[in-house]
């Protein structure tokens, strides 16, 4: 049986039902974080001197680091949509690989952050600033992981679909893209909120 | 086909021109961090750019500078909720104002 509406928009809401979809998981995904941010609030609001005593600073050069790879990361992916859209399906495997490894070294910087405090004896349980770091961050760094998987499943065996369905193929990529964005968007409000405002 | 491709081309560009944008503006927002401001100021002016920096992305890589009306409706809704959640706990820091709450 054919799933309806997977390239051609439904007359009612003008979109394919994967755009719809992931729209609406997005939408979900703002909350989700949203929650989050206002946790960040209220324990900053909540406590006296922020952030309280005891917390080591960030690390602002890796995290501005990071801000430039996510960015970096965000363009690739963007480009790999567009050279599809060229039937340019070399290009596009080129463009899509380099998002993943962007993905890659945020993680491995990322995970030298988490040493540098781990290793110190700073726990989330060190205190609120260092619990809302951890889990913004974690959560984050859990959402890069789920595009990576996403990713390299198109480079590897979800690539076939290209030769069967090539719009159907191409929605994918819009799609893969299109939270690929949010998890840099996440990441352009955490910079500043964690690393620069303390 | 030759129309799309040129649209593509034309398309491609742009995005080049908003990663160098974005670049520029997480250098300006780094450095503004070094400058002395009062608190208050310095968590706007972050804000700020980390918006504009956010819209850049949302507008032109996540093309909701031309996108269907559901879209939008979704999105509005769900920043609705959004700015409810932001508001509970600056409305409890207000309710509060004057008293000290010590979360550990």
């Amino acid at each position: 049986m054919d799933i309806p509406y997977t390239v051609e928009p439904r007359p009612e809401t003008g979109l394919n039902n994967a755009k719809l979809g992931i729209w609406l998981f997005l939408a979900s995904e703002v909350l989700l974080f949203g929650a989050l941010f206002s946790t960040y609030i209220f324990l900053r609001t909540g406590t006296p001197v922020w952030p309280p005593d005891g917390t080591p600073p960030l690390n602002i050069p890796l995290g501005m680091i990071n801000t430039f790879v996510l960015i970096a990361s965000s363009v690739t992916m963007v480009l790999a949509w567009a050279t599809l859209q060229l039937n340019n399906f070399r290009d596009f495997k080129r463009y899509l690989a380099l998002t993943v490894l962007l993905s890659l070294v945020f993680m491995v910087i990322k995970a030298f952050e988490y040493q540098g405090k781990l290793g110190h004896g700073v726990y989330p349980s060190t205190n609120t600033f260092m619990a809302i770091y951890f889990t913004l961050t974690g959560l984050h760094g859990l959402h890069v992981l789920g595009g990576v998987a996403v990713m390299i499943y198109f480079l590897g065996p979800g690539k076939k679909m290209w030769q069967s369905e090539p719009k159907r193929f191409a929605g994918r990529i819009e799609v893969t893209g299109l939270y690929w964005h949010f998890v840099d968007l996440v990441w352009i409000f955490l910079f500043p909120v964690l690393y620069l405002l303390p | 086909m030759a129309e799309h491709a040129e649209d593509v081309r034309h398309h491609i560009r742009i995005y080049l021109r908003i990663f160098i944008s974005l670049f520029a503006l997480t250098i300006v927002t780094v450095g503004a961090a070094f400058i002395e401001l009062q608190l208050a100021l310095a968590i706007a002016l972050g804000l700020l750019i980390a918006c504009v920096k956010a819209s850049l992305v949302g507008l032109f890589f996540m093309h909701l500078v031309s996108e269907k009306k559901m879209i939008y409706i979704t999105l509005m809704l769900a920043f609705a909720f959004f700015f409810v959640l932001m508001l509970i706990p600056m409305l409890m820091q207000a309710d509060s104002y004057g008293v000290i709450i010590d979360v550990p």
